[in-house]
């Protein structure tokens, strides 16, 4: 690890000065540690955010949806019996993410901006595509882990598994620097690298996601989210799914899908939820919505196996809304 | 107030007393631990967050101290292996680990009995899922898991 100076400020705004004036931020630290060991991040100076106390915990205020902090840790809304009432979906994503450890240290915001696990990508010694190299070396190398749709010059998965649970909620996040603020639907925040633009994230130089926001019409919603892994703990989703919608007379309503892990964002095609709009879910409905969401999927040398996981857990999570 | 990149003071609470080290901030816990304030029980393995060897409570709470910077511990309640027992009496953890052969060559222990110390204090009875989950972060190449599993579960009835 480079050296650098710390501060550990209580304010927000001078939070934001440090940020503007280059330096990195730190909160859980789970992820930027390791990049940080890796030589893929070399901060001049860290700002620890944790000193904020009005970024943590979460609030429901009676009919105008719920808020999280951005500092809230993973372990709060994993572990919390009144938000489980709320928006059930939460504690299912992050009960099987990472590990307590990590959970207990990482945090909500950490979590959204989290970098991508590709294997190349984490190799210091190896200058790829994203890191302003010349070529993406997962697409004719070892690619089991990596994208089967939506990539363009690299390769990477969205490795979150509260986003797509989030996204299912229609979730919005609260930007702020020193500049002002901004609020953005939270899919709006994850870019899929290409051309010039080699990032994974559409926040600002010198931004903070300070909160996370679901809207009060959501919460009606049933969700689920199913998660495969190499091993039954502690990995990253192969596929990962969130489902969720509201019922009339058995009919589903406000229908969303997200796919996690199969593509440089958390997956989501319109046409598939539209698809499902006023249907009971049955097989034929949650083939034909598997159909739309993977349609022109490339998967690469080892990774055809996400397109049949993700058929399968697509239509396990649907039919678990109806169960 | 920036501080570092040099050394920097640095105080916290280790085992309930007070500790003052000089540390540079991007001086792992785990590396303070060990190698500054000579509390080597906290095991040094893969240093990147993966493995849990590096267990320790920081205000009660299990986190990898090899992914925790000890600058961010000003302030804070650390506890290692080499403080749960009492006036020589051992932790009723670590008595379970004992009596269930819980261990084979050791390295992984401390941090799994510190991650069982942890869950006990939220679930004074722990089904053998609940221990399964609150050591799925600490990882047993020699494979002593059942064994675990079987001393998280005694210790947990031992304790009430």
């Amino acid at each position: 690890m480079n050296a650098f100076s710390y501060a550990r400020p209580r304010a927000l705004a001078e939070a934001l000065r440090m940020l503007r004036n280059g330096a990195m931020a730190l909160a859980g630290g789970t992820d930027l540690l390791g990049l940080m060991k890796d030589g893929l991040a070399r901060p001049d100076s860290l700002v620890d955010l944790t000193g904020i106390e009005g970024l943590r915990g979460w609030s429901h205020p009676k009919g105008r949806g719920l808020r999280i902090g951005a500092l809230t840790s993973l372990v709060e809304l994993e572990t919390s019996d009144a938000l489980a009432k709320t928006m059930p979906i939460l504690r299912e994503s992050l009960q099987d993410a990472a590990t307590v450890q990590l959970r207990t240290m990482g945090t909500v915001g950490g979590n959204l901006l989290q970098r991508n696990r590709c294997w190349y990508f984490r190799d210091e010694g190896t200058v790829c595509w994203l890191k302003g190299g010349n070529r993406c070396f997962a697409i004719d190398g070892e690619n089991r882990y990596h994208a089967i749709i939506g990539a363009q010059d690299c390769v990477i998965v969205s490795p979150s598994d509260l986003v797509p649970a989030l996204l299912a909620y229609d979730a919005e996040i609260a930007l702020t620097s020193s500049r002002g603020t901004r609020q953005m639907k939270l899919g709006d925040l994850f870019v899929t690298p290409r051309g010039r633009d080699r990032r994974e994230h559409a926040l600002r130089s010198g931004e903070l996601i300070t909160e996370v926001r679901v809207p009060e019409a959501a919460l009606a919603r049933r969700g689920t989210y199913l998660k495969a892994m190499d091993r039954k703990a502690w990995s990253f989703a192969l596929v990962s799914v969130a489902a969720a919608a509201k019922f009339e007379r058995g009919l589903a309503r406000d229908v969303r899908l997200i796919l996690g892990g199969v593509a440089p964002v958390p997956w989501r095609v319109i046409a598939a939820e539209k698809g499902l709009e006023g249907s009971a879910l049955d097989d034929a409905a949650c083939a034909d919505a598997a159909d739309r969401l993977l349609a022109g999927a490339t998967p690469l040398r080892d990774n055809g196996y996400k397109v049949t996981l993700a058929r399968e857990l697509v239509r396990r999570a649907l039919r678990s809304l109806v169960a | 107030m920036l501080r570092g990149p040099g050394e920097a003071d640095i105080a916290f609470t280790v085992n309930g007393a007070p500790a003052k080290v000089r540390a540079a901030p991007r001086r792992t816990l785990l590396d303070t631990l060990r190698e500054t304030l000579a509390l080597t029980g906290t095991k040094k393995v893969c240093d990147e967050g993966t493995c849990g060897a590096c267990t320790v409570l920081v205000d009660g709470r299990p986190v990898y101290s090899c992914m925790t910077l000890a600058i961010t511990c000003e302030g804070k309640s650390i506890e290692t292996i080499e403080g749960i027992s009492k006036d020589g009496e051992l932790h009723p953890v670590q008595r379970a680990f004992i009596d269930a052969d819980a261990f084979q060559c050791g390295f992984c222990t401390p941090g799994q009995i510190m991650s069982i110390v942890a869950l006990l204090r939220e679930n004074s009875a722990p089904t053998e899922d609940d221990v399964r989950r609150a050591v799925a972060g600490n990882l047993c190449r020699c494979g002593a898991y059942p064994n675990i599993v079987k001393a998280g579960v005694s210790a947990g009835k031992r304790k009430s």
